[in-house]
């Protein structure tokens, strides 16, 4: 059973702010999300090392260390809640064995914090989507599936209470269509190849929360948006185009919550303060204090309308302060303090706060600027005056780009010169798609060299 | 006399139609094939040059990479009668584990752009897929990419088997993310480059050394 959306659950700008979401949710051990407080999302990754059976002790003792260190930090800054993201690494997720060892350890490090200093926690469990080791990429069967689900469901089990991925689907198309600026490639790749995918992966993912009375969260178009912020920030691609396909993205990760995940969106989707208004879950964030995974231009921007706050992912290595892990947890947890004060001060107080946030970046990209809680409802009401994902993607692809046409026009957004002739252009490539997407599918297939992707994985037929 | 500035000109800016045509007059009308790839050379330098500069995207310097590849297929006939060797044959993938290839394709491109002869063996490449192609088309130069910490001590299972084969003068260019200068000394590699424009400097130097 899936959800169309009709309506929004956020219509007004000013509803759309960080630590309240319409629809909150009580974790376990007593977290609220989306009820008036933003709790840290900490995440951490393995230093330089391979993972292989004969150094799977040494991986183990790794992620004690960094569990270990972020939770007592966490006590002793007095967090009122922790959220751990545990993201894998390939080998964890082909060999579910590898990763429930992992998951055991930061369970017990977790149970043993509340234990001895009442920090109340919860586990975001994220394994890979390794669908794309092989190549064309397997999507629907095959050794790769089965061990992603069965991490799912093996993790669910033993106490992670929410689920989340990072999903391929349709990249294989969309790398391509990123690198040669080409918007009909990536709104094919997100919202006719991408949204089928997430169709037939979440439904599967739904079902194993259900069974084990977790909660499925959500995905992230990380793969698409991510890789085009990346590239824009280095200076390979417009920010226009990126801050286009951001808007496209949300088209793709809302298929997770129509197939009935609940939030928070994982961290790294941007798009989810559009989300956000369309669905009323709570979302997680990144900005300011993930640089230490990636650059972003929406440092202050992107916690406008969080209710979790996290690092995206940091490396086990020894800074000055101590571990870098550490570090990251007591960045977040300063931040959310902020937040969290200005909740209880009132929502004038959040207003003004959020308002700071937005302003200190929306005007200096427009990849931020496109993510302004004003400009995120009038996406989000793009995306649900229509029927499918299809049609939905050009919709507010268009939109997006009369937003910052206006906002360049009105001067409170500066676009470079080199820039500008890229609005014309994707705006001519949107309009002149085919209006029904069967007949781009067949296109696609005919003008794609064989091999690159199976039609068939994603339910097309050629 | 065919009009190679033109020739240049067209792969600057892209344009396949034009280049190739020209390509073809200028082969009909007796030119030199190496002169003539000379020519697309210096058009992609320039592009090559414009990218660096912030001058223009990747997708515009994409579309100029298309020209000269559509133009090399004409050109490539000719160019082999004459005896024509390309400046290497290099052989590029990223390490086993590593599905990352963005950054990698761009080196490729870069490569291909400079008139390496490129083998591309895309993701995930095992230690003896480097090996194994190294040996079929006689390669002198390898790429290596990795984009995961975990993914980095591929790397040095690649160094060793190479350094296992005794090849003779085969260098190895590693690049990615997390990869350093201190990196590829601790490996054994014969360069670094941070990105992909210098890849394309550092595979020179590597290949007149
Ligand atoms: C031969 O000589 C040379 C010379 C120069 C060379 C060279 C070779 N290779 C590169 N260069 C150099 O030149 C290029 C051009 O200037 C440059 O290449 P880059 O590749 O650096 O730059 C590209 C042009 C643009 N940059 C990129 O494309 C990488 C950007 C980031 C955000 C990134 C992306 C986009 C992706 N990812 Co991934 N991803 C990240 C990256 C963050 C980061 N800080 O890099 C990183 C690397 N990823 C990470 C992770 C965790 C993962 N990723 C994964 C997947 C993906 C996507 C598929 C979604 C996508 C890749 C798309 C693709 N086709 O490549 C997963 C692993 C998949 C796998 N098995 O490899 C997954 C495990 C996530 C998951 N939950 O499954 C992190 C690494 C953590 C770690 N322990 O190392 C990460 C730092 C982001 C993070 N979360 O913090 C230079 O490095």
């Amino acid at each position: 059973m899936s959800t169309h959306y009709t309506s929004l659950a956020i219509d007004d700008p000013t509803k759309l702010v960080f630590g309240h979401a319409p629809n909150p949710f009580t974790l376990r051990r007593g977290m609220v999300l989306g009820g008036g407080l933003v709790y840290p999302e900490i995440n951490f990754t393995l230093p330089p090392m391979l993972i292989e059976a004969g150094t799977m002790n040494k991986v183990c003792t790794e992620y004690r260390q960094m569990i270990t260190g972020v939770l007592k930090r966490a006590a002793e800054l007095e967090s009122p809640g922790v959220l751990v993201e545990f993201e894998t690494l390939p080998p964890m997720t082909e060999h579910p064995d590898w990763g429930m060892q992992i998951v055991n350890i930061l369970l017990d490090a977790m149970e043993e914090a509340h234990a001895k200093d009442g920090l109340a926690s919860a586990l975001r469990m994220t394994p890979n989507d390794n669908r794309e080791m092989v190549r064309p990429p397997q999507m629907r069967s095959g050794i790769y599936w089965e061990g992603m689900l069965e991490l799912f469901d093996r993790s669910a089990a033993a106490g992670a209470e929410l689920l989340s991925i990072e999903s391929v689907g349709g990249k294989e198309l969309h790398d391509d269509a990123l690198t040669m600026g080409d918007m009909q490639g990536s709104i094919f790749g997100l919202s006719v190849l991408g949204a089928r995918d997430m169709k037939f992966l979440w439904t599967h993912i739904v079902e194993i929360a259900k069974r084990h009375g977790v909660h499925a969260a959500g995905d992230t178009a990380c793969g698409f948006g991510n890789t085009a912020m990346v590239l824009a920030e280095q200076k390979m691609i417009p920010r226009v185009f990126a801050a286009v396909v951001r808007a496209v993205t949300a088209v793709r990760s809302l298929v997770a919550y129509e197939c009935g995940a609940v939030g928070p969106g994982k961290d790294c989707g941007y798009e989810n303060p559009i989300l956000k208004a369309i669905t009323g879950f709570p979302m997680s964030m990144e900005g300011k204090c993930a640089s230490c995974a990636h650059f972003s231009p929406m440092g202050n921007l992107a916690a406008a309308c969080c209710d979790t706050w996290s690092n995206e992912s940091i490396q086990n290595v020894k800074l000055l302060g101590g571990m870098a892990p550490t570090m990251s947890m007591e960045q977040l947890i300063y931040d959310c303090r902020l937040m969290n004060v200005a909740l209880g001060e009132g929502p004038k107080e959040v207003l003004k706060l959020r308002d700071w946030f937005v302003a200190s970046d929306d005007s200096l990209d427009p990849q931020a600027y496109i993510l302004r809680p004003d400009c995120c409802v009038q996406l989000a009401q793009a995306i649900i005056s229509k029927d499918t994902p299809y049609t939905a993607a050009r919709h507010v692809g268009l939109t997006a780009i009369d937003i910052l046409r206006q906002a360049h026009a009105d001067k409170s957004l500066k676009l470079s010169d080199r820039e500008l002739p890229w609005l014309d252009t994707m705006t001519d490539t949107i309009q002149e798609m085919p209006d029904d997407e069967n007949v781009l599918a067949q296109q696609v297939i005919a003008t794609t060299e064989p091999g690159r992707f199976l039609p068939a994985e994603y339910g097309l037929t050629s | 006399m065919a009009n190679l500035n033109a020739l240049t000109e067209f792969i600057k800016s892209g344009n396949r139609s034009k280049a190739t045509k020209l390509t073809q007059e200028a082969l009909d009308a007796g030119e030199v094939p190496q002169g003539i790839l000379d020519a697309m050379v210096v058009g992609m330098d320039v592009v090559g040059e414009r990218f660096k500069c912030n001058e223009i995207f990747v997708p515009e310097m994409l579309i100029a990479a298309r020209a000269m590849k559509e133009a090399m297929a004409i050109l490539e006939p000719a160019l082999v009668k004459t005896g024509y060797k390309p400046i290497a044959t290099a052989v590029i993938g990223t390490v086993q584990g590593d599905l990352h290839d963005i950054g990698k394709n761009l080196v490729s491109m870069m490569w291909k752009g400079a008139s390496f002869n490129v083998v591309d063996l895309g993701v995930n490449v095992p230690a003896e897929k480097f090996v194994a192609a190294i040996k079929e088309h006689n390669a002198t130069l390898v790429g290596l990419s990795a984009l995961l910490t975990t993914t980095m001590p591929a790397m040095q299972t690649v160094m060793d088997a190479i350094r296992a084969e005794d090849f003779v003068g085969v260098k190895v260019l590693i690049g990615g993310a997390p990869i350093t200068q201190n990196y590829a000394d601790q490996i054994g590699a014969d360069a670094f480059a941070a990105d992909a424009a210098s890849a394309v400097d550092a595979a020179r130097k590597l290949l007149a050394n």
